[in-house]
């Protein structure tokens, strides 16, 4: 691990606090137990609210019977979308945008997504709110679910208003002549097509509300989010009340990764129930309501061209996005972002696309940890299809084509100016840290035993630090105040939902400053304190809220030296602050505690300079750049049991350029968990619906999670360079679970070359899907099941994985001998899992080593054949479709009439197999 | 709702409530007794967050009934550390390894490290392999592991002077 070269500034103490690793603030509190999330918060007179949901993706509401529910003991209320009504909601998106289509909390007349809530209970506890729920009958007119993206171009509008299933549209259809022929005439045109599979945010905490009506026009809210401020203004714009009536609280909030951005169904539902009944509400989501009835997101199928010259630089592209906004997305979204940022740090010089998203009978669509991440996924991979066509090396082909420093400035091809970004310097540090020539030696000898290693990398940078473009995205606010005693203390516009910006706010502050970093506290997580921000959207605070810490700490330490200036008859530029204490220069006997001039400015006016604001207090509001750049380059090494599909990352090497780094803790800590992230979309996660649109991973032993044995641990090389903020801080929250994936699929494609490319990636990359890559035929089943975007695998490309090994020439005759001996029929028992299966096999050899033949047992018989005999070692594949798709692959010894050896049956590991000729 | 009466030691203290046979112990300790350090991630014990030690041993509180719990010694989160502002070696090896982000998986991390240790089964290799117990959304494990070897160090030379 490299250390961090600390970047100079020219704060006012000797003791640096940026850069440094130091504990978080929060931390001790929350190893004990006393942090407070939203449903640890208990009011007096709070009652419990569980939801009937609905059981189908699509129809209409016929009937709803509360009355057996209602007369529950401990049922409080009842309320469906009609009693409602009465306290009206307006539901916005993450940029105070009204919806497309109309969404109301509770579902009216129709229901749009299995889990879609319909009736609402208000009761003494969640168990008799639960109770309730299952007295509650619903009847519904089932209407014909639309699923898919394909479903949705093909079916009638869900929306009833809407004459199409687009619910957000860009581009253009076809791309332009120039454009098409810049394709077509190209050396060497590649297209690469992903199919990415729908995630869960899957925050550890769920989804969670308290609301509580203090009065005719006032509402406190403790609520799981992103923001208290962002919500405050979110909901008073949605219930037209102002914002100083709306208080919002969310102390702590356990992991959100875009989930929690707004307020959605459930938590109105609770704002307008508190609203209307008058006593605190509390919702808390259980995993399977979190799993199955949240919004979700990523789900979305790209096919991207790429036309090269014949040096392997970059001529032309062209991509068709499509995307699944669910029923109620949280914004209709096209998802513009992928465009812009996928060959912005190319030199790429003509691109077109066309980019929809769709309306479908699923839950909506929401953010995730950099919701764009489709760009940097399918632009690398397909690099590295072209690196590979080409015959070049994938560093080599990024070489080419990447815009260096020495490049900039320069306006990309979506016309973005990039001046300031470092992905291909990010690279060749990473280069420089991974011996190639090594590693592929070692890869080629792993591939002599049949094992296969694979190095794959990427390069890729990201917008952070937004402010000034969106409605919500506004810089954010800083203020500081050195406390009578000395200590100091500050509100800021940032918080943390496991972010540390209360640790990495305070040593900016202690930094600029001059004070210890123990005596700085920050409080944020109240939206009655601090000014307005939009919190953790977008990679954002530790660039803004960072910079107006400094900011508002400089101009705080300038008031501290005129004071002190005045009291000891002294020039403020002599004036220093080390470490909490005041000093004069030259004038060490003048030294005081920071809190003996800090109560001269609360409490002594007369000592004051003249026009001296009484107190030590300051505040900034920082207004960044438009959007700061993070630049990466990333390195893993696989291992893939090509028998099993399974993939073990042996290595994971990280160059980003993520400007000063605050604390070295805190940024490897958001790049690791985006890794880890990463991980699981590439190989584990996935939020399935059947047909009829129901969702099909309702607990974590579905919906599978990267556990410790899945993550390695990874390397960190800090390649920073300062950005232009104050503080020179790029965002680095997203970045991990941006360019992890397109890393970890590079190099399981590499690993798996010897088989052929990875004609369609479709993730994730589950062990079955890993075989279909390696049999190059359809084990998984998904080729079947989604067989209109099939594309057969280039037939050239396909290689043999081991060819036989050439026959010792001694043994020719021998081996024509033995050849003979075991033609006929043997009786052949295979000791499975499910118990023993008895078998007949026959075994014909054409005399030059080669042994094809036949197996027939109670289930069927099949032929297979390219099996080998060598000195009385009988070797051959079965591939078999039954009871799943696997290849089984034979090692057998024949003495006389004796056989005996085993099978491998992939993912199932090794029987044995014995027998004897018939 | 059939109630029962149940005795047991939480945190070193008595106590007596009446419970509804269906309520988790998780559940229990959270909201009859104001215990929310134990954390419900999943309910269906799977994510570990709601590790607490029943008589000793890492038990996940969602998938034991209060009832159950009748005349045991449990020990949550809140009551790991010898003293109030203390902090146990399994804490401060999280605290120091920057083993948490959100810190809504980590009562549950801590406990599970807490027991192995009191188990002497604080190696290395033991602690990785039921930390695969526990799911945690935010670190990528990263220093979950550095809080492992420093606590297997730590704790694992201690144990093995005794
Ligand atoms: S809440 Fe008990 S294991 Fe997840
Ligand atoms: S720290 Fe957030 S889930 Fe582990």
């Amino acid at each position: 691990m490299s250390e961090q070269t600390l970047i100079p500034s020219a704060g006012s103490g000797a003791a640096r606090w940026i850069g440094k690793r130091v504990e978080r603030k929060e931390d001790a509190r929350l190893l004990t137990g006393r942090g407070q999330y939203t449903d640890d918060v208990v009011l007096p007179g709070m009652l419990h609210v569980a939801f009937a949901r609905s059981t189908i993706a699509h129809g209409r509401i016929t009937r709803v019977e509360t009355s057996v529910a209602a007369e529950l003991p401990g049922v409080h209320a009842i309320y469906t979308a009609r009693e409602l009504a009465a306290q009206p909601i307006t539901m916005m998106s993450f940029f105070f945008t009204p919806s497309e289509v109309p969404i109301t909390p509770l579902a009216g007349e129709l229901v749009q997504y299995v889990g879609d809530p319909v009736v609402m209970v208000i009761a003494e506890t969640r168990a008799i709110a639960e109770d309730a729920v299952s007295l509650i009958e619903i009847d519904y007119e089932e209407l014909s679910p639309v699923v898919t993206i394909a479903d949705a171009m093909a079916a009638a509008p869900i929306h009833p208003g809407t004459e199409t299933n687009v619910a957000s549209e860009i581009g253009d259809e076809e791309p332009e002549e120039d454009l098409a022929q810049a394709l077509q005439g190209a050396h060497c045109l590649l297209t690469q097509e992903v199919v990415h599979q729908r995630i869960s945010q899957a925050p550890m905490e769920n989804r969670a509300i308290l609301a509580t009506r203090e009065g005719p026009e006032e509402l406190t809210l403790y609520i799981t989010c992103q923001s208290p401020h962002n919500i405050a203004r979110w909901v008073s714009l949605a219930l037209g009340l102002p914002q100083t009536a709306i208080r919002v609280i969310a102390k702590d909030v356990g992991g959100s990764f875009g989930l929690k951005n707004t307020p959605w169904k459930e938590e109105c539902a609770v704002i307008c129930a508190a609203m209307l009944f008058g006593r605190p509400l509390k919702w808390t989501e259980d995993r399977y309501e979190a799993l199955t009835a949240s919004n979700q997101c990523r789900e979305a199928q790209m096919r991207l061209s790429a036309a090269l010259d014949a040096n392997g630089r970059l001529v032309a592209s062209h991509a068709v996005y499509d995307c699944n906004n669910g029923a109620y997305p949280q914004g209709a979204d096209n998802n513009i972002a992928v465009h812009m940022f996928l060959w912005a740090a190319y030199k790429m010089p003509a691109y077109a696309f066309l980019s929809r998203g769709w309306y479908t009978n699923t839950n909506g669509l929401a953010a995730y940890r950099g919701p764009w991440a489709m760009e940097s996924l399918i632009r690398e991979t397909l690099l590295d299809k072209a690196a590979r066509r080409l015959g070049i090396d994938p560093v080599e082909i990024r070489r080419r084509n990447l815009v260096y420093l020495k490049d900039q400035p320069a306006v990309s091809c979506m016309g973005i100016p990039v001046d300031d970004i470092t992905p291909g310097e990010c690279l060749e540090k990473l280069v420089a840290h991974f011996d190639f020539a090594a590693f592929r030696k070692e890869q080629a000898q792993a591939r002599e035993q049949s094992r296969y290693l694979g190095v794959g990398i990427a390069a890729y940078i990201e917008p952070t630090g937004s402010a000034g473009s969106m409605v919500t995205m506004t810089g954010e606010l800083a203020q500081v105040r050195i406390e009578p005693t000395g200590r100091v203390t500050a509100m800021m516009s940032t918080h943390s939902q496991g972010h540390g910006t209360a640790t990495t706010m305070a040593q900016c502050i202690a930094d600029r400053l001059g004070v210890a970093y123990d005596d700085v506290t920050v409080f944020e997580g109240d939206s009655s304190r601090g000014g307005f921000g939009p919190g953790a959207a977008g990679s954002r605070q530790g660039v803004i809220g960072g910079g107006a810490a400094i900011r508002a700490s400089e101009m705080l330490a300038d008031k501290v030296r005129v004071l002190a200036a005045h009291l000891f008859n002294a020039s403020p530029e002599s004036v220093s602050i080390e470490d909490g204490i005041v000093h004069i220069a030259g004038a060490p006997e003048m030294s005081r505690p920071l809190g003996e001039i800090a109560n001269i400015a609360y409490a002594e006016p007369d000592r004051l300079p003249p026009g001296f604001e009484a107190g030590l207090e300051a505040q900034f509001r920082y207004q960044p750049p438009p959007m700061t750049l993070t630049s990466a380059a990333h390195l893993c090494v696989v291992e893939v049991d090509t028998d099993t599909g399974f993939v073990k990352i042996l290595r994971w090497i990280s160059s980003e350029d993520c400007g000063t780094v605050i604390n070295p803790g805190v940024v490897e800590g958001q790049i690791s968990g985006g890794l880890a992230q990463a991980i699981g979309m590439v190989l584990l996660e996935e939020m399935p619906y059947d047909a009829r649109g129901n969702p099909t991973a309702a607990t974590f032993k579905d919906y599978l999670l990267p556990a410790i044995s899945d993550v390695p641990v990874f390397e960190f090389i800090h390649a920073n360079t300062p950005s232009k903020t104050i503080g020179g801080m790029r965002g680095v929250g997203e970045g991990g679970a941006i360019i992890g994936p397109p890393t970890l699929v590079n190099a399981i494609a590499d690993a798996l070359s010897p088989f052929g490319e990875i004609e369609k990636l479709v993730l994730p990359l589950t062990p079955a899907r890993i075989l279909d890559i390696v049999e190059q035929r359809d084990v998984s089943g998904f080729g079947a099941s989604h067989s209109e975007m099939a594309t057969a695998p280039v037939a050239d490309a396909v290689q043999e994985p081991e060819a036989p090994p050439p026959m010792p020439e001694n043994s020719q005759e021998q081996s024509a001998a033995e050849a003979r001996s075991i033609d006929g029929d043997w009786n052949m028992v295979l000791k499975t899992p499910m118990g023993p299966q008895p078998m007949v096999v026959t075994f014909a050899t054409d005399g030059a080593g080669g042994v094809s033949g036949m197996f027939s047992s109670a289930e069927g018989s099949q032929a297979f054949d390219g099996g080998r005999l060598d000195a009385g070692r009988v070797r051959f594949d079965l591939k078999v479709e039954k009871p799943m798709k696997i290849t089984l692959k034979y090692d057998l010894l024949i003495e006389g009439d004796i056989v005996s050896g085993k099978c491998k049956m992939g993912m199932f590991g090794s029987a044995k197999v014995t027998g004897q000729r018939a | 709702m059939s109630e029962y009466r149940v005795e047991m030691k939480v945190n070193g203290r008595r106590v007596a409530e009446a419970v509804e046979a269906r309520t988790s112990l998780g559940d229990f300790l959270r909201l009859k007794l104001g215990y929310t350090g134990v954390h419900m991630g999943c309910e269906h014990g799977v994510c570990g967050a709601c590790t607490i030690m029943v008589d000793g041993r890492a038990v996940r509180s969602c998938l034991m009934l209060a009832v159950q719990a009748e005349g045991s010694e449990v020990l949550t989160v809140e009551g790991l550390a010898d003293a109030q502002d203390a902090l146990h070696p399994a804490q401060d090896a999280m605290r120091k390894a920057h083993g948490l982000q959100c810190g809504f998986c980590t009562p549950g991390v801590v406990m599970t490290l807490a027991s192995l240790c009191a188990d002497r089964r604080c190696d290395e290799q033991s602690m990785v392999a039921a930390m695969s117990g526990h799911i945690c959304r935010c670190t990528g494990y990263q220093g979950i592991r550095r809080a492992i070897t420093m606590l297997a160090a730590e704790v694992g030379s201690a144990g093995s002077d005794t």
